[in-house]
């Protein structure tokens, strides 16, 4: 990838912010979260909650099902592929998928390596739990970033964890002086210049939207006030009771995130949410996947 | 309000890259609010920004918020106004079949996505009217495909039309608000200065 189409995948992310990334297995949810206001879909064949209880290994969506929804809406398309899979990424950029999410909730194929993503001409994003996973999936070339939460729980416990834990990594960094950058670097794991970026700027180089158990219109404007730039939905709209109502109730909570007025009207006869997961219920943290 | 030297400016708060323009407007010495909802249109303004992002998304927030009526009035009785990429859309009077108009201020025919996908997203310095070569960076971008009377064409790139002014009302594929170059942004607020 060269670096313009680097800024320009970037530049796409600036775009997004702001909105909601949604998960859809079909067409007709595609047109729905469209209708309802998403700014990207993430066409997938089964979304999270359906992999968590269906188990074995996940991989990346048909071709053919991913196209369908290219066919169906006008927004940004992004499919996921496996950690490390990048035959995956490469079938991804040739239907000219518009973000591919290299994503913990597939199962991962490769335990040491992440995609090189420079070697692409489309975009990534990756899930990050704290400063050093997202500064180490950028300097492989993503260029943007999400929390990894909790996929598939309808507990955003871990999406507020990880958010805050980014937020505290940048802050401690903007504190520092520059002789301590190039130890902070090491510890990281990550080349010097990101973090003397993150220094200079006290945020990540690229956007950074939260993932993982968002289910409400709370959960999303939460997200929001602890300093997400956009939000993904996965299971939290179509495993609830009435989808169309609560995407578009979502959707006006990220872009009035801070008034508690609306956020209440919003709130407000959504039908049944999602059945929620605690995390200490659960047997398979996707999180931990890829670091 | 026309004689007041600092210019207050409106940016379209509802998604998209609205930090950007409002950092650019700062650095000209305007001031930015940002407008999300209805009560936030009830004050006085120099000019508005319609910024990018995803036009379906902007469009559908307008008239969920009850905003669009209002918007399309202030712009209709003059209130300078710059749409860029998504901005655009929402500005123009045409878009494709079975796309009905949003604003419909601007009598132009709008492609969305007219470069395809992300793929296709591209940069180049072309030659904008007035002020010369400028950085011109089109994400998923539209262009507009045919002009109606009394509209002035500011820039073309590979024969497609990219950036047009009618009356007060700027309409731009792409995103002066991504580079560092500030002649668009500066060409406007001396719009805005000009009053209506």
């Amino acid at each position: 990838m060269s670096e313009e189409r680097y800024v320009l995948n970037k530049q796409l992310a600036q775009m997004l912010k702001g909105g909601v990334i949604m998960d859809v297995t079909t067409p007709e949810q595609a047109q729905i979260a469209q209708e309802a206001g998403a700014c990207a879909v993430m066409a997938l064949e089964r979304i999270p909650a359906d992999i968590r209880a269906a188990g074995g290994v996940s991989r990346m969506s048909d071709p053919k099902m991913i196209k369908g929804i290219q066919e169906a809406v006008s927004i940004p398309v992004m499919a996921k592929c496996r950690i490390g899979h990048f035959v995956e990424a490469q079938i991804l950029e040739a239907i000219e998928i518009d973000y591919i999410d290299e994503s913990e909730v597939l199962s991962p194929v490769d335990d040491v390596y992440h995609i090189d993503k420079k070697q692409f001409q489309v975009p990534f994003v990756c899930g990050a739990r704290d400063l050093g996973e997202a500064l180490r999936r950028i300097n492989e070339g993503a260029s943007m970033i999400r929390t990894k939460g909790e996929p598939g729980t309808g507990d955003v416990v871990q999406a507020v964890r990880h958010m805050r834990r980014m937020n505290r990594e940048i802050a401690k960094i903007t504190s520092m002086r520059k002789d301590e950058l190039y130890e902070e670097a090491k510890q990281l794991s990550v080349p010097f210049a990101l973090v003397e970026y993150v220094h200079d700027k006290g945020r990540l180089p690229v956007v950074n939207f939260a993932a993982g158990g968002v289910a409400t219109p709370a959960d999303a404007a939460l997200m929001m006030q602890l300093g997400a730039e956009g939000v993904f939905v996965g299971s939290g709209i179509f495993k609830s009771g009435n989808p169309k109502k609560r995407a578009s109730a979502i959707v006006q909570a990220v872009t009035n995130y801070q008034d508690s007025r609306m956020l209440a009207e919003l709130s407000e006869d959504l039908g049944e949410a999602m059945v929620g997961i605690n995390e200490q219920e659960i047997a398979l943290l996707m999180a931990e996947r890829g670091v | 309000m026309g004689s007041s030297k600092t210019k207050k400016i409106a940016v379209l708060a509802l998604q998209g890259a609205f930090v950007e323009h409002e950092k650019r407007l700062k650095n000209l010495g305007a001031e930015c609010v940002e407008i999300r909802q209805k009560a936030d249109l009830m004050q006085d303004m120099d000019g508005l920004i319609l910024p990018g992002g995803e036009s379906t998304v902007q469009g559908k927030l307008l008239t969920q918020l009850g905003m669009l009526q209002m918007l399309r009035d202030r712009i209709r009785n003059g209130l300078p106004v710059l749409g860029t990429c998504a901005g655009l859309i929402l500005l123009a009077d045409e878009l494709g079949k079975d796309e009905p108009a949003w604003l419909d201020t601007l009598p132009v025919r709008v492609r969305r996505n007219a470069y395809g996908r992300q793929l296709g997203s591209f940069w180049v310095n072309g030659e904008f009217q007035g002020i010369g070569k400028v950085p011109m960076t089109f994400i998923r971008a539209p262009y507009v495909e045919s002009i109606g009377e009394g509209v002035e064409i500011l820039a073309v790139v590979e024969n497609r039309i990219v950036a047009v002014r009618y009356g007060n009302q700027l309409g731009i594929a792409f995103h002066p608000e991504l580079d560092e170059d500030e002649r668009i942004h500066k060409m406007f607020l001396d719009m805005c200065r000009q009053g209506f």
